[in-house]
This record gives structure tokens, C-alpha cells and sequence, in this order.
């Protein structure tokens, strides 16, 4: 089984005064949340594409899968947590309560935040984290990364080494869960992103080739430069 | 849902552009496998007026592509099945004109987007699902083949019955193809190729003879005609039809020209010939070209021939080196599978 689970558990403390969480702002004619659940529901293979929110926009969540995607019995609306990893792990229990998974079953993660994921990349996770266990999606780091310790240069990585994580993150559902239960406290509160879960373990983690338009729109310039680049297409459709 | 497409700015450059797309209408189709063709290097070369570029650009390219349906809302198709996209878009229906000739049909690649997409929405009509047995790469020309078959099928309707010796010229693709479905839908006719290139003659070994078009017998006739050269050399290449072809022959043009090209209407008149003009090609053409290469399957082998390059395509870098491999040859079919 293969499940999808998007994540729009943020709250957007980067984005501004706006009242609502970022994932909720429009992009073109429709919530951003909405464009990426869209993109998901091309694929039959999902058992159920889990979303999950803040507690207290799970109502409205709802509404507006409702008012957007038409056959959307496979979505479902769940509550986010504190965390991206607590986000997960609440996506995996349901999952674990309601469904019958064996070791070959498989989670695709995704930031609700980042919209232009292309159909590639989806296919191209569902392939590796079936062939592998664990696959990230990455692009090659363009900015040399600079590593600082007390306010001075310590070191200066080479960069044909670094990449820039995007999501998804894709799992096999039954080895995440124990993996993560292997980390102690210290450690899972170290974490920043689910791959780490992996690496913490020495398990490999794959990379799939992102894109760099699979922007994560996280402060209000990003969601600017998006609107015009939808904009300006709709524009030269029109001509 | 947000779509990426992938259009031709301005020659040479393509970019990334979005738009939304309805997932909830019509079929929704990832393109698979795509073949370049010269119609898109003109707009990609920009050999195209420059007014025209002004008016088509931005404008994604390829119009020959097959794909994988990801969601029909007509139920007519399933997830997964492989299908042909037919690149003629009618607006509305015509009595009398048949709908890729009419003026209000759109084409893909050329009156708006081609298939460089992630995905792309079509209305049912404008899909066939392909056999499971078909090779994907011959499948990626099949808008090619069906040109061919749809300018055969005219011919058909309106030649004499004395077709004993078909010339073709043209030793591209286009030529290429255009012998191979004479050859197939009249076996006991003489297929004569004329050309200009010898290497490129000597791989149509399905026909009956080949001759440089400039060591041509001068004892030499034909009963019909069919030009697949284009451009500035299809008036030399009419103007060798017409001396050559016998009285009450058909010319079939295939060959697109940027120019106008002057004909020798004199002998038209004299012989009483008949020219016919085929270009853009509809669904029962595609539906007759699955059929050809189903029913003939010794057809592969030699189409197989035809595919001189098979590019992987995984970024906009991958697509402008195809488009320049594919312009630096004067044989054969660049084939994309599209990763992109």
C-alpha cells in the first residue's frame, strides 16, 4: 500500500502578519494546499492521501477540499503536531490503526508549501523508496554553503558534495516508524527533517533529482514570486 | 492544479512556465515518448518570419507524441493505458470540410501548446490507446505515419487505376515513410525513390529502384507523383514530377515550403494533372496508421531504421542539445523519452 501524506501542519510564523497559515493563501485562484492535494490525487495508486493541519483549521481544511476537488474520498484531514516529525508519526499512526501495512508499504511526505512539485518527482519517489526503503529529493547546491562557529568562518564544504533538500521524503512506512523509535529523546529532538531519522540510524537515504522551481513558499516574497510566474503565464496564454 | 509547461521563448531558449490545469475535466495524460519534428526546428531554429515568432512565442513545441493516461473523467480509458495524442484541435464541425483542413481547428505546436508538458488535458477524442504490443519509440512518429496515410488515402480516392510505377521524392523522413506505406498498400507497384543524398537512398531497400535526382533516365516515367521535399528544393522536385508523369497523373505535395514556389502550369494543363495538397492528418488516419503497423509488422523493422537518435530528457539542457543533435543530421528521427 502507498499513501501519501501532506504536510500543512506549519503555522507560518515566517510569513507576515497574515491571519491565515501559508499554506492556505492563494496562489492563482485556489489555496495553495489545494494545488499540491491536487497534483497527489493524479495518482491512483494512493490508498489515502493523508493531510494534515493544524487542529484548528481542520474544519476549514475540509471545506475547502470540499469546494475544490471533486471525488475526494481519498483524502483525508488529520491533525498535525508540534513538530514536522510529530506531524508524521501522527500520520503513520493512523495509518498503523486503520490499515493492515507490511513492510513493503510506503509513505510519500510532501510540503503542502511547495505546489510546483512536477508528476516526475512524485513517480520518481514512489520508484526509489520501493527499490530502497528511503529516497529525498534534492537539487545540487548553487550557494556556496559556509559553515560558522562563534561568529567566524570554520569551514567552507565543498560544494559538489551539498545539495538543497526539498520534499518529498519517501519511506517505507514500517521501517521509519521503527528506526524512529530506536532514536533516543536527545536525538529526536534533534531532528529537522525525517531523512536525519535515517541517517542517525546509518541507513542509506537515495536522492531523486528535484527541480529548481519545486520552491517551498515559505516567506512573502516567495509567494509573490509565485503569483507572478502563474500570472505571467496566464498572460502569455492569453496572447 | 498547477502544470508545468515546457515553451519556446524565443529560438533557441526554451523556459519553465505554469498554469492551471483542471484535473476534474477531460483526460489528463503524461506524455511518454516525443519526436522531434521540421516543423518544430523552425520555430526552434527561428527560421520562421520573425513575425510569426512574435505572434506564436512563448509557445511549447512537438506535435508527434505518445502518453499514459492519469485520469480520464469520461471513463472511455484507463489509468496506465498507453495512447496516441492527436495533435489537430476542431473547434467546431463542418459538412463538407473535413476537420483538419478547416481554419478554425487549432494544431498543437503550431496555433497554441504542444505536448512539452508534465501534463497534458485533451478531450477523448483526440486519443487513441495504443496496442500493448506497439514499439513506443515508431509509436512517438505516429502523427508522421498518419500523414502518410491520410495523403495515401486521398490518392487512393481519386488516381486512376493504372498505378504501375509510383516515383516519391524526397530521401528524408517524410519520403521514407511515404514509400514505405506505398510499398505496403501497393505491393505489386514499382516504387521509384528520387534523391539527392546517396547514403539516405541506400537505406530505403524496401522500394524498387533509387536515383540521384540529377542521374535520372531520361527514358524514365512515372504514373503518379508524390513530393516530400519542402522548401526551396520542392520546385525543382515538382518541376521533375511534371516533366516526368504520365498524362492524368496525381502529384501529391507533402513538402511545406517558407516560400512560394512557381509551377509549370502549362503541362499541367497539358497533361491534365491532377495536384493534391495533404499536410495536417485526423483521427481515422491515426486509426489506419495502428492498423498498417499491426497488419504488416515487417513495417518495424524498417521504421526502426528511421529512429537515428533516442534522447533521454530530464531538464531544458537535455531538450536544446536533442534539438541540436536532430538539426546536425539529414536522416532520421530524433526520438525524446520525456523525464523531464
Amino acid at each position: 500500500m502507498i499513501f501519501a501524506a501532506i504536510l500543512a501542519g506549519g503555522i507560518g510564523s515566517r510569513m507576515g502578519n497574515n491571519e491565515k497559515p501559508k499554506q492556505f493563501l492563494s496562489l492563482g485562484n485556489k489555496p495553495i494546499l489545494i494545488h499540491t492535494i491536487e497534483k497527489f490525487s493524479l495518482f491512483n495508486n494512493f490508498e489515502k492521501i493523508l493531510v494534515l493541519t493544524p487542529k484548528d483549521y481542520i474544519s476549514h481544511t475540509n471545506d475547502l477540499i470540499d469546494k475544490h476537488i471533486e471525488n475526494n474520498e481519498k483524502i483525508i484531514v488529520l491533525e498535525g503536531g508540534n513538530l514536522r516529525n510529530d506531524t508524521i508519526m501522527n500520520g503513520i499512526s493512523y495509518i498503523k490503526e486503520n490499515f493492515n501495512i507490511d513492510d513493503e508499504s510506503l509513505i510519500v511526505t510532501h510540503d503542502a508549501v511547495r505546489p510546483f512539485l512536477t508528476y516526475k518527482i512524485i513517480e520518481d519517489n514512489i520508484t526509489f523508496a520501493k527499490k530502497y526503503g528511503a529516497c529525498d529529493t534534492v537539487i545540487p547546491a548553487t550557494d556556496t554553503i559556509v559553515e560558522a562557529d562563534g561568529g567566524k568562518v570554520s569551514a567552507i564544504p565543498k560544494r559538489d558534495n551539498l545539495y538543497q533538500g526539498q520534499t518529498p521524503q519517501s519511506f517505507k512506512i514500517n521501517k521509519l516508524d521503527s528506526l524512529y523509535n530506536n532514536l533516543s529523546l536527545d536525538e529526536k529532538n534533534s531532528l529537522t527533517d525525517a531523512c536525519k531519522i535515517f541517517v542517525l540510524n546509518n541507513e542509506d537515504v537515495y536522492l531523486v533529482d528535484g527541480d529548481e522551481t519545486n520552491i517551498k513558499i515559505t516567506h512573502p516574497y516567495d509567494l509573490q514570486v509565485a503569483n507572478v510566474i502563474l500570472n505571467e503565464t496566464v498572460l502569455n496564454n492569453d496572447k | 492544479m498547477i502544470n508545468n509547461i515546457y515553451k519556446l521563448k524565443s529560438p533557441k531558449y526554451f523556459e519553465k512556465t505554469y498554469s492551471e490545469l483542471d484535473v476534474d475535466k477531460d483526460v489528463i495524460v503524461r506524455p511518454s515518448y516525443l519526436s522531434i519534428c521540421k516543423a518544430d526546428q523552425r520555430y526552434y531554429q527561428g527560421q520562421r518570419e520573425s513575425k510569426i515568432l512574435d505572434e506564436k512565442l512563448p509557445m511549447a513545441l512537438i506535435h508527434e507524441a505518445i502518453g499514459k493516461i492519469i485520469k480520464d473523467n469520461t471513463e472511455e480509458f484507463k489509468p496506465g493505458d498507453n495512447v496516441v495524442l492527436i495533435p489537430n484541435t476542431p473547434t467546431e464541425e463542418n459538412e463538407y470540410i473535413s476537420l483538419n483542413y478547416l481554419s478554425s481547428s487549432k494544431f498543437r505546436g503550431s496555433g497554441f501548446d504542444g505536448f512539452t508538458s508534465d501534463l497534458v488535458s485533451l478531450k477523448k477524442d483526440r486519443l487513441i490507446k495504443l496496442p500493448s504490443e506497439i514499439n513506443f519509440k515508431i509509436a512517438s512518429f505516429l502523427e508522421l505515419i498518419s500523414v502518410a496515410c491520410h495523403g495515401v488515402s486521398r490518392f487512393k480516392k481519386i488516381a486512376n487505376d493504372k498505378k504501375d510505377i509510383l516515383g516519391v521524392w524526397g530521401d528524408g523522413n517524410l519520403g521514407f515513410i511515404i514509400s514505405l506505406v506505398l510499398k505496403t498498400v501497393f505491393p505489386h507497384s514499382k516504387i521509384i525513390v528520387f534523391g539527392k543524398h546517396i547514403e539516405n537512398l541506400n537505406l530505403f531497400s524496401f522500394v524498387d529502384e533509387t536515383y540521384k535526382v540529377s542521374e535520372i533516365p531520361g527514358d524514365l516515367a512515372i504514373d503518379h507523383g508524390f513530393e516530400c521535399v519542402g522548401s526551396h528544393s520542392s520546385q525543382v522536385a515538382i518541376e521533375q514530377i511534371i516533366s516526368l508523369i504520365n498524362p492524368q497523373g496525381v502529384i501529391s505535395l507533402f513538402g511545406v515550403s517558407e516560400f512560394p514556389v512557381s509551377i509549370n502550369t502549362r503541362l499541367i494543363l497539358e497533361k491534365g494533372l491532377t495536384i493534391l495538397g495533404s499536410s495536417r492528418s485526423e483521427r481515422e488516419d491515426f486509426i489506419e496508421a495502428i492498423n498498417l503497423l499491426k497488419n504488416y509488422p515487417q513495417m518495424i523493422s524498417y521504421l526502426n531504421n528511421l529512429v537515428t537518435d533516442f534522447i533521454e530528457i530530464k531538464n531544458l539542457n537535455d531538450l536544446n542539445n536533442a534539438f541540436n543533435k536532430d538539426n546536425n543530421k539529414s536522416f532520421g528521427k530524433t526520438v525524446l523519452k520525456w523525464e523531464i
